[in-house]
Parts: structure tokens; C-alpha cells; sequence
């Protein structure tokens, strides 16, 4: 099995704040996070396919495919956007590299379809990431 | 959350540090060979990259798998207070007799990082130089692998 990785970056702002909890609250869980202005971030996409090669063209998925599948489902919904607003599909749920990742992978899985979506990496920044994986898998692809 | 999906979370900490690799076990001759550069007995410096992660449930209150300063923290007294700006062979018990190499700094580090009360860990990455990295999962005996 091969895995293939495309990276993209977006940038977009959000904010920390559970409307169930009270001020007080959501500053001690959510920090700085909490500002109700918002702030930002330059995420980095990495999104890996798994795959055996096609025997006629040697590739697991057309790049320009998956290119044009992330700039439908993730730069359009994300980039240059405020994500706690303006992304319906994190609507109710709390901004943070965990649950956007999910709802990356929620948006990219059934669109793939050379291939597998193995692994999805957000990184909030160069020293904070999350990944999504179908449970099982490893980490390495091995499963 | 989807029980079809698991998420992780990964930080990256950095600290700096000397060691020499250098066995009590092989002659002088032999620590050479093995360990060439590495075995100067003045030792020599790195600074380390150490990804750690962890997973778990994302809970809903928080959309987080664990507090962020609470794995900080947690990182900041288990490891970078021990091991930033010191000599990994003098100063930290573990190494008196075990050579410093990143892959038992590995282990040390994932075992003083297992008891994370907030979140399972997962794995140790260490990145000795923007060239080397090491990754330890933990041994099959302590039920990390699936």
C-alpha cells in the first residue's frame, strides 16, 4: 500500500466559548482562546491517501483531482473565513484542531474515491496538531 | 463522536541539551568506533524537538481531547524542567548507566509521560536534529498497541 500526502494552508479565526458554561467558566477551560473577538491562524493541511497504483498511469489518485477536492470542501468552506460563523458543519461544536479535523475528514471521505482517506493532519500552528484517522488504522498505515 | 474516528493531538516541545555516547561495557577502543564523533568526552550538545501524542475522547464541552495547559504542565515538570540546559548523562538518573542515545531518551520520556492523567499517550517523537528522528509507542507489554 502507498500513502500519498498534499498539503494545503488556509487562514481563517475562531474563538473558544461553550454558551452552556459561564463566563467565568470559559475563561479558565479556554484561556486567551476565550477573546470574544476572535484571533487567527494559519493552518497547514495534511491530507494522505492510501492506495495501491493504478498499473496504467502508476498513481494511487490523480494529484489534480485531490487538489480540486480540497479547494471545493476545504478552501472555500475555510479559508479567509471566521470558522465559529461562517462553516455550517462546525456549527454547536467548539473550533479546535480536534473537531475541525474530523469535520475535514467528514467533508473529504465520501469524495475520495480513488483510493482511501487515510489521514487527516491539521496543524494549528508548527507545534500543535491534530490528526484524524479511521479507528484501527495505525499511524503508519500498516492495518 | 463518531466511534469510526479516532483523534489525536500533538504537541511539540523543545528543550537543550548535552550528552556523550559513551558504554561502560566496551574498551576505550571500542566506544570510538562505535560512537565516533559522538563519544567525545567533553560531550556535546542537540535541541531537541519532543512530539508527544496523546488521544482520546473529544469532549463535547470543549471540542478538546485534553487541556492544552494541563499537558503543558504536565510536559514542563515531567521532562523540560529535568532536561533543558542540562547534561543528560550527569544530571538525569536514567542515564548513569544507559547510554543517552534519542532512542532510549525516547523511552525515558514516554515512560515519565504515561501517566498523563488527562488523555492516553500515544507515542514519543523526538527529532535530534532537523535530520534524525526517533518514534516509540510504548512495548506491547504495557498494552499500548492494538
Amino acid at each position: 500500500m502507498i500513502l500519498l500526502t498534499r498539503k494545503i494552508e488556509f487562514s481563517a479565526s475562531h474563538f473558544y466559548n461553550n454558551p452552556s458554561l459561564s463566563p467565568e467558566e470559559n475563561h479558565r477551560i479556554f484561556g486567551k482562546c476565550n477573546n470574544p473577538h476572535g484571533h487567527g491562524h494559519n493552518y497547514t493541511l495534511e491530507v494522505t491517501v492510501e492506495g495501491e497504483p493504478n498499473p496504467v498511469t502508476g498513481m494511487v489518485l490523480d494529484l489534480k483531482k485531490l487538489k480540486e477536492i480540497l479547494e471545493c470542501e476545504v478552501m472555500q468552506r475555510m479559508d479567509h473565513r471566521h470558522l465559529n460563523y461562517e462553516v455550517p458543519e462546525l456549527a454547536g461544536q467548539i473550533p479546535t484542531c480536534e473537531n475541525i479535523s474530523r469535520v475535514i475528514w467528514q467533508l473529504l471521505e465520501p469524495k475520495i474515491t480513488q483510493g482511501r482517506l487515510h489521514r487527516v493532519r491539521l496543524y494549528e500552528s508548527p507545534d500543535l496538531f491534530a490528526d484524524c484517522y479511521r479507528n484501527g488504522a495505525s499511524a503508519a498505515g500498516k492495518s | 463522536m463518531s466511534s469510526a474516528l479516532k483523534i489525536e493531538l500533538g504537541r511539540r516541545y523543545r528543550f537543550s541539551a548535552s550528552h556523550r555516547l559513551h558504554s561502560a561495557h566496551l574498551t576505550e577502543q571500542e566506544n570510538c568506533q562505535v560512537f565516533g564523533k559522538c563519544n567525545n568526552p567533553y560531550g556535546h550538545g542537540h535541541n531537541y524537538v519532543v512530539e508527544v501524542t496523546v488521544s482520546g475522547n473529544v469532549d463535547p464541552a470543549t471540542g478538546m481531547i485534553a487541556n492544552l495547559a494541563d499537558l503543558d504542565s504536565f510536559v514542563e515538570r515531567q521532562i523540560l524542567d529535568d532536561f533543558d540546559l542540562k547534561s543528560l548523562n550527569e544530571d538525569v538518573p536514567a542515564f548513569r548507566d544507559t547510554v543517552p542515545t534519542t532512542e532510549n531518551l525516547c523511552i525515558e520520556i514516554f515512560q515519565r509521560l504515561k501517566s498523563f492523567p488527562g488523555a492516553k499517550l500515544e507515542r514519543i517523537r523526538i527529532e535530534e536534529t532537523g535530520k534524525n528522528s526517533f518514534e516509540y509507542a510504548g512495548d506491547i507489554s504495557e498494552g499500548n498497541h492494538q
